[in-house]
Order: C-alpha cells, then structure tokens, then sequence
C-alpha cells in the first residue's frame, strides 16, 4: 500500500508539473492535452465508484457524460441566442455561469441515474450491463433525432462559459478549474470509501445477502452508488462540453461509455488513482499513435488486449504490487 | 394509411427481426454455453459482410458470396475463439467486455485498413431482384420476403440441431454443466471453438444478407450488435427460442413504431413537429419495450438463471 500511495503521489506531481512546464514553454496545446486528461479522470473516478466500489459494470455512463455535456450546450446555447429555456410557468434564461451549470449538469445526471438505476438494479450481471448500454443507446437515439438542440450535429458555443475571478478562455486557468473538481472529486471518493456507507456497498459488491441479514437495503446502497457515480460524470461531461466549445451526440454514444470504462480498467479497477493514470495514458496513447499512423485504433486495441490478457491491477496494480483489487 | 401499407410495414419488421434473431442466436449461445459477453459479434456481422462484397466484386455470384461470408465469419470466429476469447473464459465480464471492446477496435481499424473508408456495396442478384405481388394484390421486393424465408429456415434449422443431433445434446448439457460433460468425454474445448465460430458464421452470414439492401461499411455492425443485446434481454439469455421471439418482437417494434408513432402525434401537433417528435421516440421505443419486459420479468421471457 505504500508503493500505491508513491505512485498516487508521483501521477499527482505529474498533473501540477507538465501543464506548469507547458505554461513556461509556452505549449498551449499540452494544456488542451492535459485538461482532457483531467476532464476524462474525473468521468472516470465517477464510474470507479460504481464499478471498483459497488461492483457495478455499467456499460452506459456515456449517458451521464453526454447529460453535462447537453446542460452545458443547452444552457449556454439559450444564453448566446437571447432566447428564454421556457416562458411557462416562469420564466427561465440560459446562462453562460459555469457553476451554475455544474449544478445544472450534476443534478440532471444525478436524476437520469436514479431512473436507470430503479429499472436496471432489478436485474444483475450480465444483464445489468447490456441495460445501461441500452439505456446509453436510447439517450444517443434520441439526441440524434431531436432536432432542437443541433440533432445529429451537435451545438457550437461560440465563447467558453465564465467563472467569477477567472479568465477560463486561458488555458491554463480552465486547467486549473478541472484539475481542482479532480481533487474534490478524489478526495470525496477517498472519504467515501472508507465511510460506513462505502463499507456497506463494498460488502453489498460481495456478498448481497449477508447484508440483508444484518438489515441493511444492498439495493438501495448500490442505487446511491450509481447516483453519485452518474452525477461526477455528469459534471466532467460539462466541463469537456466547455474544453471543446462543442457537444453532439458522440458524448452519448457506447463507444464513449466503452472509453470512459477502459480509463478505469486500464488505470486499475476500485483503486483511487487508476481512473487518473488510464485516462493519462490512454490520452498519451491517442496523441503518441494517432502521430504515427492514421489506424491508430489498431495498435490501441491489440495494446488494450495484451493489458487485459496479461494481468490484472491495471496499470497502477502493476507499479504498486497486489492491493485493493477487484475480485 | 392502408392496409396495403400496414401489410408492407409489418413484413419489414418481420425481416428485420428474422435477420437480428441470426446476430442473437449466436450471442446468446455464447452466454449460454460459455458464458462470454461477446461485444465484438457485430464485427464478425461486418466481416461476413465484407467478405461478401469482396466475393461478389471478384466472381459475380451472389450464392458464392454468401458462402464466403459464412466461412470468413466462421474462420475469424474460431481463430479469435483460439487465441484471445478462450482466455477470458475464467475471467470476470468487466474483463470480456473490455478484451471485446479492444477487438472491435481492431476488427474495425483493420477492415478500414484493407478496404478503406468508403462504403462498399453489395448488389442485389437479378433472380432476386424487383417486386413480387402477395395475395391481395399487395407488391413486395421479392428480395426482402426471401430474407425472411431464409431466416425463418435457418432459425427451424438452428432448432433441429439443438434439439435433435449429438452436437446439440452437448451445447445443451455444455449450458446445464460445463464439468460434468467434461468429466463424461465431450472435449470441451473442441464444442467452445465450435459453439462460437457457428455463432460467427450466423452472424456474418446476416451481415451479407442483409448488406445487400444496405452499403457495406466499418462500424457497421455495432448498432445491430446492440439491438441483438436488446433481443437476448427480452428473450432471456441462452434461449435460442426467446432470441426467436424477441428478435421478432424487436424488428416489429422498430419498423412499426418509425411509422406509426409520426402518425400518431400528428393527431395532437402539427405534422412537421409531429414526424420530428415521432420518429425521436420511435428509435427508443425497442429500449422502452425491453424496460418493460424487464419490469415484468427480470431475467426475460424465456431465461432460467437468476
């Protein structure tokens, strides 16, 4: 455990040293890089929580990503054109405010996940993961054919949402703003672990049934599991719809639900910082190949293979010998 | 709206469901019997359909195509089957599913590099082409209502062969339990590789059936992949027979709600809106359907394990 907690250290160090390094080298695009890192972590602590704590493979979390993303660019989009979100029964704006649209985004995803988990809790296993991935296929379906909000194009947001006392069009302040939610999230995710509550969803992930035989709903457990899981995702979904100035159904397509879960594998299942690292260097992966060859999907995928076929832990598991494992 | 129109509508549901229960009835063997989550079935599905393509590009014979999409599908299967699937075996589904997950990506990255971008197409042959008239005058490509006979005839001989020969007793016992019938002599493994290359082979032969009516391109598999998933749900897992019936309850759903539902809202809205609004919850109304189904029975209609 204390080799994890270098190696946490050292991926920490990393997120404070490379964008720094970027900012005096005057590399803006690192900063782009990095925040995208970042933004994807914070996805992937979200999903972490459902999958490394509750034991709940949830194939559908580009559902929530693509939420934050749309109550970015609906917010935002009615603020640009001067037009009311609706007149009746009372009258609302749109608003350009970030936090006011990380609330937007959390709670919207937070309810989404409470509808899903209601109907997908029922069932278990293998059934529960092609649910949420149909859930996930039923929200890009319809964002494709709703044509309100750009449809299958997606929304354009001509200037990046504001934050009081900060310049987000810098890049390196938008860094700073993501890279702080980082933070709060891990930290939130580190408490919840180790609360009576996270207990209790840890012994729920194993064996359900003693659980009920001490009184306690391993359900009802895993639903608030789900709900905080799909709320962090929800906000990171707002801040990449605020990265790219840019939302469109992709954010909700399975192939994002696929990416944001391989963060975590990749990263190492229900150990804190492995949703960091995987999305660290499946970003890398994308950049460094993406440079060499136009099919670089095809080297990311026989590198994903031999990582899952080889071992497990993920990547911080293998710097930081056997721990907190998935069983 | 006709009656000439619902006739046509629901044998378009009817052939597409019959060509989703083939992706189906391979996926849900697999769970069946080897308890495999199985993402990358749309791209045997896709291979089946490139091989076609390619076949029929070089040789002109569609019957020579199809037999290519079989055996392609059916070869990638059992190689894959070989030297990654049979790994993941023993391992948890977050591991299939991401093991899987990489394999479509090499599946798709690789086609994209041998075939290109653009989208091949798959002609219908001459024998098959045009209209015919049904009873009551109603006229139907005559290429359509074959897929429908094909599927139907392959599902009644998918049915045989679980039921009636050597090979279907062993899947069956292979999906009671897997020990015992190890224990009794059946080579285990031999009945896996065949298990899933047979899955394979379905799969890529619906990829070239159903390629004709559509272009032939990457990424093509991986939304009826996920409909087939919708079917396996609703039928219940390791059921050929609710694959059956949840394939065609899903192709009907689809097919019929794209229609029907525009029609239905234009009695409260103006038509514009109406078909715009319509159309959003007809592509959902297969996930609501299987939500249903899952409220009423969690484990689908036809699936025995808990």
């Amino acid at each position: 455990m204390i080799r994890e907690r270098t190696v946490n250290a050292a991926i920490l160090a990393l997120l404070v040293a490379v964008p720094a390094w970027a900012q005096w080298a005057d590399e803006p695009f690192t900063i782009t890089l990095a925040t995208r890192v970042v933004i994807f972590a914070v996805a992937a602590v979200g999903l972490n929580i459902a999958l490394g704590l509750g034991g709940l493979v949830s194939l559908g979390h580009a559902v929530y990503f693509g939420l934050g993303g749309y109550a970015m660019g609906v917010l935002a989009s009615h603020a640009q054109n001067y037009s009311p979100l609706m007149e009746w029964p009372l009258q609302l704006d749109g608003t350009k405010s970030m936090p006011v649209i990380w609330l937007t985004a959390i709670l919207s995803s937070a309810l989404a996940a409470v509808a899903i988990g209601l109907l997908a809790l029922r069932t278990t296993g293998v059934y529960f993961i092609m649910i949420t991935l149909a859930f996930g296929q039923m929200a890009y379906f319809f964002a494709i054919s709703w044509p309100a909000y750009g449809g299958e194009d997606g929304l354009s947001i001509y200037v990046r949402n504001s934050f009081p006392g900060l310049n987000t069009l810098i890049p390196i302040q938008f860094y700073g703003l993501c890279l702080a939610w980082l933070g709060v999230v891990l930290f939130l995710n580190a408490r919840l672990a180790r609360s009576s509550f996270g207990l209790v969803l840890t012994a729920a992930r194993q064996v359900p049934q003693r659980v009920e035989a001490v009184g306690l709903d391993p359900t009802r457990a895993k639903l608030v599991a789900l709900v905080i899981s799909g709320a962090i995702t929800g906000l990171a979904g707002a801040l990449f719809a605020d990265l790219n100035r840019f939302v469109s159904p992709t954010m909700l397509s399975w192939q994002m639900s696929g990416e944001i879960m391989v963060f975590v594998i990749l990263g190492g299942v229900a150990r804190l910082f492995g949703p960091v690292a995987g999305a660290g260097i499946f970003v890398l992966l994308e950049h460094l190949l993406g440079g060499i060859s136009e099919y670089w999907q095809l080297f990311l995928g026989i590198i994903l293979l031999l990582i899952v076929l080889s071992g497990r832990g993920g990547v911080v598991g293998m710097l930081s010998g056997r721990g907190a494992t998935h069983e | 709206m006709s009656a000439i129109l619902i006739v046509e509508q629901v044998l378009n549901g009817l052939q597409s469901g019959v060509m989703l229960f083939l992706m189906a009835a391979g996926l849900t063997l697999i769970f069946g019997v080897m308890g495999l989550i199985n993402l990358a079935h749309g791209s045997l599905y896709m291979v089946g359909a490139f091989a076609a393509a390619a076949v029929a590009g070089a040789t002109g014979s569609f019957v020579l195509a199809l037999g290519a999409a079989l055996v392609a599908a059916a070869l990638a299967g059992g190689i894959v089957e070989l030297v990654v699937i049979r790994r993941l075996y023993g391992r948890d589904h977050l591991d299939q599913v991401l093991a899987t997950f990489a394999l479509i990506l090499i599946f798709s990255e690789g086609t994209r590099w041998l075939f290109g971008s653009f989208p091949l197409y798959l002609d219908i042959p001459d024998w098959l082409a045009g209209p015919v008239t049904l009873p009551g005058g109603i006229q139907y490509p005559l290429y359509r209502l074959a897929l429908i006979v094909v599927g139907l005839v392959i599902a009644a001989g998918l049915g045989l062969l679980i039921s009636r020969t050597r090979i279907g007793i062993q899947i069956r016992a292979g999906e009671n339990d897997r020990e015992m019938i190890a224990a009794l002599g059946v080579d285990i493994s031999r009945l896996y590789t065949l298990v899933f290359a047979l899955g394979a082979g379905l799969a890529g032969l619906a990829g070239a059936l159903v390629g004709a009516i559509q272009s032939v391109q990457v990424g093509m598999g991986e939304p009826v992949l996920i409909s087939a998933f919708v079917v396996i749900v609703i039928g219940g897992i390791g059921s050929i027979k609710g694959a059956l019936v949840g394939a065609l309850m899903v192709g009907l759903t689809d097919t019929l709600g794209g229609i029907f539902l525009p029609e239905l809202f234009k009695l409260f809205t103006d038509p514009a809106k109406a078909t715009a609004t319509g159309s959003a919850f007809a592509s959902m109304a297969i996930y609501v359907l299987m939500a249903a189904v899952l409220v009423w029975r969690p484990t689908g209609l036809f699936g025995a394990r808990a």
